[in-house]
């Protein structure tokens, strides 16, 4: 005899049963794991920055902000540039005052809380400017940490995040080695370099690289041997960011000095 | 079935089997396993789309000589030649019709971003002319005296007389 | 403002998106789930490996740490920037972080310790249920303890010998099964740090490991603490209906049992905290020895700017003097109290100096940042990531404590085992 209670148990058992297997099996589908494909995407978005041209203008900061509408006035921002001012006494002077937005005018450097050091023309060694953005890596960390799936990287390399399924908890910032993410003012959720996604996409270049006065910013498709970025890269000596911790960077540096962080 | 040791396992079959049905409702469709495989890949794919549609702000000077011919193969034979109009000029979104005039940054700090003159040797910095902000004309507008499309030029303002 | 500006001050050079973000409620949530994971340990050693002498603090500790189960969830909550998308971690996990395990391992544990609660609580609620049953009128607030307790017999009402055999066995299998579990919970907290390879201070596989100790410690001084406290009320109490000609023991009885439960715990705390402190010096030691590029910047953190925190409040305060209020012989109710307390300090601090200590400087290596706890809340975010924010936090699991000893009362009770 099947009671009302047997029934509801086994009629809850039922569904569970076929909700199951559907939707956990979705979670690890051995094929499309296996599918990840090995060098297949055509393009592979790539940066060349050339530290001998950087002259410190912050105008690829400022291009930045507000093609990528990060908040003018806040202090974050999706790329910066830094000024490395080594001494005769061997010391090394960095900064990077409001992300470089306004540019270096100042002779000063900023130590931070208000506070500036006068360094004296005569006792520079040497002194150039480093820009920074987030590095595409091959490995990224950033993605790795993420719990949700909410920041991903897209078959050409880009690192991008779903604003509308990020959870905030700034796992991804902490796992970034070269603290290119924050987190949005205005939306709350992390917040990057995507390369201007928007504009690589319909073949232009990044605000920054359009910025820039100097043609120290360079962004190009490593798979495309002819492609500026891709000669460079193979033909001439370049250096990536913090290589040792293995998130194989794809920002490439002409000129990197050993002080840079 | 009747041992009741059981029990408290029936429930927690049923609460997971309910987060599996919610999860069939609330998880979009494209989201899922893609290029980059589980590790990097695991997103929904719409998303990408959303990014590729934001608004371009800087629409760079092949958009401007559009209209500037004139402007622009002046200021491409000038020294300045290698600056995008819109560096000055701000963003061109909308330009003409909304706004039909562009807000033109002729600040001072704007110029001394280069030419402010930093003793940087081992960096162009260095060999770009320029001052000390402190005491050359401080407080003047810089295009009172000099003429950004072409800075070989003098500036074409004849109030830049009054001013010195 | 940007999030984290309000309490973070930056000297040097440091990247200019740096900031704090991981604050008080991440120092709060290794804090919590290790509350919870050590009381839970504790009243497993009673049930699984029978140690007799726990016996009166195994079942408080088991339902305390069921208490302090939502609890290990709040800062979370408190912390994310998008609290109602947390369910996510649920819905979408991405296992090859660490923190999409949390969803899946919290809940587990949850259904562990519910489980077991129902094994050693069934016979209450059956008793209670048949003896609200009988009556022939109930009041209202009668009929809905009827109906609760109902709910939680789940209609499984035999209460022979063979069912009760039945529900002690179940009891020593899922506290069994509960102990790796627990771990894990607390373990992949400490996970969730030492995986983190761009933080020069928190990558140590020895972190879960040293989480784990320091869990267990935590959670056994939290219990004998708690114990303690609720012993001495129910002393007043007792005092009281003396006066009243009503009491069933006496003051002694409670006196001595409680002296012995207390002495015999602060031996398993004693165990798991020179086996934490252990670990902890050696991460120290290897840092020193080894002395990677890293090092410089650990050095002037450790040693110089939060050398207060590490070796005054973490090491010589809430370690090595309790440490020695626990050895000298004839111990007190008193000093065991204090000995306690001390010890929560002690990993309330060693937390602050993994969270906090970790992002005290650049990923630059040339920079620090400092923490500033907002106290008075002057908007939304500056309470939950500041003193009140965590005082909550803090304060939720005695107040939820209270409430379940409602309905799963702990102490005067004889009947299961």
């Amino acid at each position: 005899m099947i009671t009302r209670r047997r029934f509801c148990k086994n009629a809850l058992l039922v569904a569970g049963g076929i909700a199951m297997p559907l939707a956990a099996l979705e979670w690890f589908d051995p094929k499309r794991l296996h599918a990840e494909r090995k060098d297949a995407a055509p393009v592979r978005w790539g940066f060349l920055v050339d530290t001998y041209k950087c002259v410190g203008c912050g105008m690829c900061v400022k291009a930045c902000k507000i093609e990528n509408e990060t908040p003018y006035d806040a202090d974050v921002s999706r790329t910066w540039v830094e000024r490395y001012i080594v001494t005769k006494d061997g010391r090394t002077h960095i900064d990077s005052p409001k992300a470089a937005r306004d540019g270096f005018i100042d002779k000063r450097v900023d130590l931070g809380e208000g506070r500036m050091e006068t360094i004296r023309d005569e006792d520079i060694e040497k002194a150039f400017f480093v820009p920074k953005l987030c590095n595409q890596c091959d490995n990224p960390p950033c993605v790795q940490v993420c719990p949700v799936g909410a920041t991903y990287q897209a078959a050409d390399g880009v690192v991008l995040v779903d604003r509308s399924w990020c959870i905030g908890c700034g796992y991804c910032i902490m796992g970034c080695p070269y603290g290119v993410r924050f987190f949005h003012p205005v939306y709350h959720v992390a917040e990057k370099c995507n390369f201007c996604y928007h504009r690589i996409s319909k073949g232009m270049k990044t605000a920054c690289v359009d910025a820039c006065p100097f043609g120290a910013r360079l962004v190009g498709n490593l798979r495309n041997p002819d492609d500026p970025v891709t000669k460079v890269i193979m033909s001439e000596r370049v250096a990536v960011l913090k290589e040792e911790y293995g998130t194989k960077p794809q920002v490439f540096y002409r000129g990197l000095s050993r002080e840079v962080r | 079935m009747n041992n009741h040791v059981w029990r408290p396992l029936n429930v927690a079959l049923c609460i997971i089997a309910l987060i599996l049905i919610v999860r069939v409702v609330a998880v979009p469709r494209d989201f899922g396993i893609h290029d980059r495989g589980y590790m990097y890949g695991w997103y929904r794919l719409g998303n990408e789309k959303e990014w590729k549609n934001i608004r371009v702000k800087y629409k760079t000077n092949e958009y401007c000589k559009e209209c500037h011919r004139e402007k622009y193969t002046e200021l491409l034979s000038s020294p300045h030649g290698r600056i995008m109009c819109e560096d000055c000029h701000g963003p061109a979104l909308g330009h003409p019709e909304d706004p039909p005039t562009l807000t033109i940054n002729r600040e001072r700090k704007l110029c001394l971003r280069c030419h402010s003159r930093l003793p940087y040797k081992s960096s162009i910095r260095g060999n770009i002319r320029g001052i000390d902000p402190d005491t050359h004309n401080p407080g003047a507008e810089c295009v009172l005296c000099h003429y950004p499309h072409n800075p070989l030029k003098e500036a074409q303002h004849d109030h830049a007389a009054k001013v010195l | 403002m940007v999030h984290g500006e309000a309490w973070t001050l930056k000297e040097f050079f440091v990247y200019p998106n740096e900031y704090i973000y991981w604050t008080i409620q991440i120092v709060m949530y290794p804090f919590m789930t290790g509350l919870v994971a050590g009381a839970f340990v504790l009243s497993s050693l009673y049930h699984v490996f029978g140690v007799k002498q726990l016996k009166e603090i195994a079942r408080f500790s088991l339902v305390f740490s069921f208490a302090l189960l939502p609890v290990a969830m709040m800062p979370l909550m408190l912390h994310l920037q998008q609290p109602q998308r947390g369910f996510e971690v649920m819905m979408t996990p991405h296992f090859t972080s660490a923190i999409a395990a949390f969803g899946i391992v919290f809940s587990t544990y949850g259904m562990i310790v519910a489980s077991e609660l129902w094994f050693v609580y069934r016979r209450h609620f059956v008793t209670t249920a048949a003896g609200l049953g009988g009556k022939a009128s109930r009041s209202k607030i009668e009929q809905a303890w009827f109906l609760l307790y109902s709910v939680l017999t789940l209609g499984a009402r035999d209460l022979g010998e063979e069912s009760l055999a039945r529900d002690e066995k179940a009891v020593r299998v899922l506290a069994a099964v509960g102990i790796p579990v627990a771990c894990f919970l607390h373990g992949y907290a400490g996970f969730i740090f030492g995986s983190v390879k761009a933080n020069a201070l928190w990558m140590t596989p020895l972190m879960p490991v040293i989480f784990i100790c320091s869990a267990v410690v935590s959670g056994i001084a939290l219990c004998i603490l708690t114990y303690i406290a609720t012993m001495e009320i129910r002393k007043l109490v007792l005092s009281w209906q003396r006066k009243h000609g009503r009491a069933l023991e006496t003051k002694e009885e409670l006196k001595s049992a409680e002296i012995q439960v207390v002495r015999m715990t602060s031996r398993y705390l004693i165990m798991f905290l020179v086996l934490a402190i252990t670990l902890e010096l050696l991460d120290l030691i290897f840092r020193g020895y080894t002395a990677v590029k890293s090092w410089d910047i650990l050095r002037s953190v450790i040693y110089g700017r939060d050398f207060v925190n590490i070796f005054i409040l973490q090491y010589g305060l809430g370690n090595l003097v309790p440490f020695i209020l626990f050895l000298i012989p004839g111990l007190s109710i008193r000093r065991a109290a204090a000995g306690c307390a001390l010890v929560l300090l002690g990993v309330f601090m060693m937390r602050w100096n993994v969270v906090i200590g970790g992002q005290a400087f650049s990923s630059s290596f040339a920079g620090f940042m400092h923490y500033q706890l907002p106290i008075w809340p002057d908007s939304f975010e500056t309470f939950k990531e500041g003193l009140f924010g965590a005082l909550m936090v803090g304060i939720t699991p005695f107040v939820l404590f209270w409430l379940v000893t409602w309905v799963l009362p702990v102490f005067g009770r004889n009947d299961s085992r």
